[in-house]
């Protein structure tokens, strides 16, 4: 298990303040000057090193990623924009770090935006978080009040420039191409790609959009350096990370773990374990509501990071582990989040403005059984028109919850359609 | 210049050329809804999806730049798997009301449907129902067949310059929408018809009379305006049903202002469908024989020296067959009082670039700046305003805006500056004492153009004079660049001026000719569709209207001559820029009108004075030889430059624009109960704020 | 839920920002690139339906475009994609249930059942007096405190139909009840205690 000495956010619960003070005794904005003084590309070799990978979902190389940004200026500001539209059914990771821990968000901002050499960052936070933007503002504010941002930020001659922006309700903001387009004051609607942010992103500028936990660990990666970090974890999967335990868990809980941990001892650890005891399981999301399910005889024994879930057709995701034990109507579950999918198109392309909908409406009567057997492969045949066929990935979000309950849990669903043929009166 | 292979094919393009349009110049198809050439790329239909190698899911090719080597499968079980599902999702939710659709026989998703959907439906859902939405008079609407491919919402917003239409709400709940319920306001609202690839925006006037297949289709010109829009005339027997327009890059690009495409129903109301003789003060239906008599007697009674007291005035809407038989018909009763410029235009004579658009229409796009002087292009010749907006969207682009509109808060739908309403500000720029002067002088292809409101009014020669100073001052002739402009309002204009429908020596123009009536110097006036000027005015004077609609010069007339309107003639129009096009008869019209050279024809042989000329082609050919130009179909040369334009003082008053209801500007359109509509709709501000004041009886 | 915008008797005919609010909405704008101020238009449509009573009238729409120079269908569009914009009045304490997967597994159909029966109102009804409305809306992203309803700007966690209850029951009786779990656990520790960062729970 990681020790509390190497858990980045050790305010992650709040038990103590979140301002600055507090912050500065926590470590944060400990001589950031001295690691802004190691240059743009020192700090993004560094992170490259590190081996951390994006944490908003994807898991794209932290470092590559801001490599993409020019490195000669053409005068004009260019901007890093950190996704704080939390909103993956099952994630509540950032709003803890922004509740609690929002200088380590911000000196974060600060050490990306000048490896990228941006002019500023914009945080873009859902509307929802209302408390937590008044946090996040606020320690902005004493960030600036302080000089570690601003003109000459920390000392270093750079001057840089955090804005906070609220969100208003949308799932999809989530998307980066959404994102810029709501932070440019339009609908939450995918841009086309190519052209890539860093090329053209917000305003028409060179942009790169992270997470904010990808963005809050910076700080302490480059102050205890990329091998403390590449330490935890396997290969390619390295770090710590903070896991959300939902759903049927004795103690629900947000932790900082070590990357590829096993997942049961993830939820026996923190969790207090599956609620009736591990054989009690039934299935788990294990990374937000956009991964395919896994059933029990996979989580028994599977690693909570990108590849070990990837090889069981799941996903790493937020990380953000729904546990479902044997009560559960799975078909119900599933077709919760379908509804879900829905309610948070953009409405933008055909296959997900139409096929969402159709989805979940199919889901609503396989979860009642009023069905016909043939109408799974027909469901499944519909997710497939779907996924991969969409300007955002929202369409395969919507399409994989679907497939992995099919893939596991099949007879599950014939059953429920047979029973309930079975229940009807025979014709006359 | 990436060279790429689709298909098997080889093709190298230009590097900012999309996969769909590098398909389409090897002759591939790739189906589409949302993508239209002349729209800003949505990418949102998924219909182009085809296969790139080496890329994970299939792209969108209608977005997506060609590259160096790559290799796309535009028929590849991935692509067509893609497409296929594309398909099934635009119609799960789309209504099966095809047989009650006007879209029905040329609805790109009907057609779509046949060539990539399934046979069968697996939807077995409620499907979705969308409330319909008002957009204006004009464009119908039944939203739930919407597809929300969103190209209404970009012409609105690119094309057409008004931002009132938007996609509102989300996901399956999206709705086309102004929101506000309220009309679009522009003047190219009929083209979301044309681009709405479904029956979810159709035309309001043509609802349910027609399908496509039974209607019989002609290319033509239109005459609403001077700027010669390419049009196609749909008719069933003699009914005109619908005017569409036709692709012309230099002229309309594809679009058609809604007067031209709206006012079809006015074709068929008010016509003149036989001659008329006034008996005691009454206008009696007559034969032809009889109105040609009467007129003839009228000649008759002046005697020898009848030239000087006759009189003829084309109207705006006149072919240049017509008016070239009606000019030579004068020759021969020896009046030298014939004029084309109903509205008094200072303009005229052998210096052709004097009068015309001489940067051509698609010329405004090669220019980087523009002094619009004495015109409102929006309602003038909304498809050049259409070509402005467009040059000035691309960006580095300066307008100035001197009169014509009703000031500087005036929605042209491009920004400008808006310098002055007058004459003097126009010194001010000539002299170089004005800012935008400096702007001109900067400017590597400046334009300048001149609508009627600064030339047809008393110092409009010195007004013109004027302008060429301005022009020649600021570079705006070159050798290889004009950027002095005439934008006219008329139709029959240049053909007129070009043929030389003007005084002759000692002979008067139109305010002469009414003055002379009013005083009786002129005792016969012939109009032909002349309807603009001053009836009143006419004193006693004999009264020859030639024409297809009963207004004001009808009204006026002691003998009718029913004539055919555009439609219903093969005849020739010249627009702004001298570009020569030959109209098509569409219909043939109705009762006993006839097309007017030919009765033009007709009684030159009762006057024993016949033209020279019994078919159109022997017409044409005495056309070429009278104005050369007229036999350069759809080509537009140089105009000749010279010393137009008459040094002298300019007035103090402000140049206005003529039109002052864009719906009302013609007797076709008065004819019209559509354009009658949006006229109330559009021009009628008093039923917005008659509500206040008045009753209170406090006056302020 | 269908949202739909209020209908022309219930909008006013004209909005205005108090001169405290203009000087707010102003401060957002400058947060952003010159000529880039249509970027305000979600905090300005925020801070307008902050002002009047927690829905946003066309009115108001309108007066933020003119502020922001944009066309009015583009706020408009705005205002009707993101769901936190309320198109019509709401009660005095607009309560939204999260009821996505997560917290439907913990148990967020109690929570509506609570509502409704303490409430005697259907989903998207406000009660007669005006101070409740009842919304189910998606994952609030508190999933770890599920089940759990935002009551204005305020997260209720760790709801059981008893003390969902106790909340509306204070909120009606003009109090405040304590914000966050409701279970009586800090935050997202797990319940009766953290499992790490024990050493953290100090002043640090």
């Amino acid at each position: 298990m990681l020790s509390d000495q190497d858990r980045i956010f050790t305010n992650l619960y709040g038990f103590q303040d979140w301002g600055l003070e507090a912050a500065r005794k926590r470590g944060d904005w400990d001589n950031t000057k001295a690691i802004l003084d190691k240059g743009p590309e020192g700090i993004i070799d560094e992170i490259k090193a590190s081996g951390l990978r994006g944490r908003g979902g994807a898991g794209f190389p932290t470092g590559l990623k801001w490599s993409f940004m020019p490195k000669e200026s053409d005068g004009k500001p260019t901007y890093l924009v950190v996704n704080a539209d939390e909103g993956e059914p099952g994630t509540c990771k950032d709003r803890e770090m922004m509740r609690h821990d929002p200088h380590k968000l911000i000196e974060g901002c600060l050490i990306a935006g000048f490896a990228m050499r941006a002019s500023a960052a914009y945080i873009y936070i859902r509307g929802e978080f209302f408390v937590e933007a008044n946090n996040l503002e606020a320690a902005v504010q004493e960030a600036y009040d302080a000089g570690l941002i601003g003109p000459n930020a920390c000392g270093s001659g750079y001057s840089y420039d955090v804005f906070v922006h609220r969100g208003a309700g949308a799932y999809i903001c989530g998307e980066e191409t959404a994102l810029i387009e709501s932070l440019e004051g339009k609908k939450g609607q995918p841009r086309l790609k190519p052209p890539f942010p860093a090329g053209v992103g917000v305003w028409g500028r060179p942009t790169t959009v992270n997470n904010v936990e990808s963005i809050a660990v910076t700080p302490t990666i480059m102050r205890r350096g990329a091998d403390w970090f590449a330490g935890f974890g396997r290969d390619n999967n390295n770090g710590t990370k903070v896991f959300c335990i939902s759903g049927h868990v004795e103690k629900p809980c947000n932790v900082e773990e070590e990357m590829s941990i096993p997942l049961r001892e993830l939820i026996e650890k923190h969790a207090g374990g599956v609620r009736g005891g591990w054989d009690n399981l039934l299935a788990i999301i294990p990374g937000g509501s956009s991964v395919r399910m896994l059933p029990k005889s996979i989580c028994d024994d599977v690693l909570m990071d990108f590849d070990a879930l990837s090889a069981e057709k799941s996903g790493l995701g937020t990380a953000a582990v729904i546990v479902m034990d044997k009560s559960t109507d799975l078909i119900r579950a599933i077709t919760r989040l379908s509804q879900f999918y829905a309610h948070e198109s953009c409405g933008q392309c055909t296959p997900c403005r139409e096929g969402t909908g159709w989805m979940w409406r199919i889901m609503e009567r396989l979860a009642t059984g009023e069905a016909d057997v043939a109408e799974i492969d027909m469901l499944l045949e519909v997710s497939t028109q779907i996924e991969g066929h969409t300007i955002c990935a929202l369409g395969d979000a919507a399409a994989w919850p679907i497939q992995g309950l099919m893939r596991h849990f099949r007879p599950m669903v014939e059953e429920r359609i047979m029973d309930r043929k079975n229940k009807q009166p025979a014709a006359a | 210049m990436p060279t790429l292979t689709i298909d098997g094919q080889e093709i190298t393009v230009e590097a900012n050329t999309t996969v769909l349009q590098a398909a389409e110049e090897l002759g591939i198809e790739i189906p589409r809804f949302c993508y239209h050439d002349r729209l800003s790329i949505a990418g949102n239909c998924r219909m182009c999806l085809v296969e790139m190698e080496r890329a994970p899911k299939p792209i969108a090719s209608c977005a997506m730049p060609v590259g160096e080597g790559m290799v796309i499968h535009t028929t590849s079980p991935i692509a067509e798997k893609a497409r296929k599902g594309a398909m099934e999702f635009l119609l799960i939710n789309h209504p099966l009301d095809c047989p009650i659709c006007d879209q029905g026989g040329e609805c790109d998703l009907q057609d779509q449907a046949v060539a990539y959907g399934r046979n069968d439906s697996r939807f077995d859902e409620m499907k979705r129902a969308v409330n319909d939405k008002y957009l204006g008079p004009l464009v119908a609407t039944t939203m739930t067949r919407c597809i929300m491919c969103t190209r209404c919402v970009r012409f609105a917003t690119e094309i057409a310059g008004v931002e009132e239409l938007g996609a509102t709400y989300r996901g399956e709940e999206t709705q086309i929408s102004t929101y506000i319920e309220e009309a679009l306001t522009s003047e190219l609202s009929g083209n979301l018809v044309d681009v709405c690839p479904v029956g979810a925006l159709t035309n309001q006037a043509y609802a349910f009379t027609a399908r496509p297949w039974e209607l019989a289709k002609t290319e033509s010109i239109d005459v609403h305006d001077a700027v010669g829009c390419n049009i196609r005339i749909d008719c069933r027997g003699a009914e005109v049903l619908r005017v569409l327009p036709r692709l012309h890059e230099d002229v309309n690009e594809e679009w058609l202002s809604d007067r031209s495409r709206y006012a079809v129903d006015g074709l068929a109301l008010q016509r003149l469908d036989q001659p008329y003789v006034r008996v005691d003060g009454k206008l009696q239906p007559a034969a032809w024989e009889t109105a040609f008599a009467a007129i003839k007697a009228r000649l008759d009674g002046l005697g020898e020296d009848r030239g000087g007291k006759i009189a003829a005035i084309a109207g705006d809407m006149a072919d240049a067959e017509a008016m070239l038989a009606l000019k030579e018909m004068f020759t021969a009763l020896g009046s030298p009082n014939i004029d084309c410029r109903q509205d008094g235009a200072k303009i005229g004579g052998k210096h052709r670039g004097g009068y015309l658009f001489n940067s051509s229409i698609a010329g405004i796009e090669d220019a980087d700046a523009l002094l619009l002087v004495g015109c409102n292009p929006r309602t003038e010749a909304t498809l050049v305003n259409a070509r402005i907006r467009k040059r000035w969207l691309a960006g580095g682009f300066k307008v100035g805006v001197i009169g014509g509109t009703s000031g500087p808060g005036d929605d042209l739908t491009y920004k400008y500056d808006y310098l002055g309403a007058g004459p003097e500000t126009l010194s001010e720029i000539a002299d170089g004492s004005h800012a935008f002067a400096k702007v001109l002088a900067d400017a590597e292809r400046p334009m300048i153009i001149l609508g009627s409101g600064a030339i047809a009014r008393d110092d409009g020669a010195a007004v013109l004079e004027l302008a060429r100073n301005v022009a020649e001052k600021n570079n705006m002739i070159s050798a290889d660049w004009n950027g002095f402009n005439i934008l006219h309002r008329a139709a029959s204009r240049v053909g007129g001026l070009d043929l030389g429908f003007l005084p002759g020596d000692g002979g008067r123009d139109v305010a002469g000719i009414v003055d002379g009536a009013g005083k009786g110097e002129i005792d016969l006036i012939w109009l032909l569709g002349a309807d603009e000027i001053d009836m009143a005015g006419l004193g006693n004077a004999f009264v020859v209207y030639q024409g297809h609609h009963g207004d004001a010069g009808a009204h006026r007339a002691d003998v009718i001559l029913p004539g055919a309107a555009y439609t219903e003639k093969d005849a020739t129009w010249v627009n702004t820029e001298g570009r020569v096009q030959l109209g098509r008869r569409a219909a043939y019209p109705p009762g006993d009108a006839r097309e007017d050279w030919t009765i033009l024809r007709a009684f030159s042989a009762i006057l024993e004075q016949p033209l020279p000329y019994d078919d159109l082609q022997q017409l044409r050919d005495h056309m070429v030889e009278a104005a050369p130009s007229m036999g350069e179909i759809d080509d537009v040369a140089p105009g000749e430059m010279g010393a137009f334009g008459v040094a002298g003082d300019v007035g103090a008053e402000a140049f206005v624009s003529p039109i002052d209801d864009y719906y009302l500007a013609n007797a076709i359109c008065r004819a019209s109960t559509v354009m009658a509509d949006c006229s109330r709709l559009y021009t009628d501000t008093t039923t917005n704020t008659g509500s206040t004041g008045g009753a209170t009886g406090t006056n302020g | 839920m269908k949202r739909v915008p209020a209908p022309a008797e219930q909008q006013p005919g004209s909005f205005a920002f108090t001169a405290e609010n203009l000087e707010v909405a102003k401060g957002h704008i400058a947060k952003y690139p010159p000529r880039r101020q249509a970027s305000a238009v979600m905090p300005l449509l925020d801070l307008a339906q902050r002002q009047h009573d927690n829905w946003l009238p066309r009115a108001a729409m309108d007066a933020i475009a003119e502020i922001l120079e944009m066309p009015r269908i583009r706020v408009y569009e705005v205002a009707t994609f993101y769901t936190m914009y309320n198109l019509a009045p709401v009660g005095q304490h607009f309560i939204q249930v999260c009821t996505t997967t997560p917290c439907w597994l913990r148990g967020s159909d109690d929570v509506i059942s609570a509502c409704k029966s303490k409430l005697g109102v259907a989903l998207g009804e406000t009660t007669a007096d005006g101070k409740f409305t009842v919304i189910e809306v998606e994952c609030l992203g508190a999933c770890v405190n599920a089940p759990m309803m935002q009551i204005n700007d305020n997260y209720y966690e760790d709801l059981t139909a008893e003390s969902t209850i106790a909340v509306l029951e204070a909120l009606a009786k003009g109090e405040t009840p304590k914000v966050g779990p409701q279970s009586g656990r800090h935050t997202s520790e797990p319940a009766g205690g953290p499992t790490t960062l024990r050493e953290f729970m100090g002043d640090g």
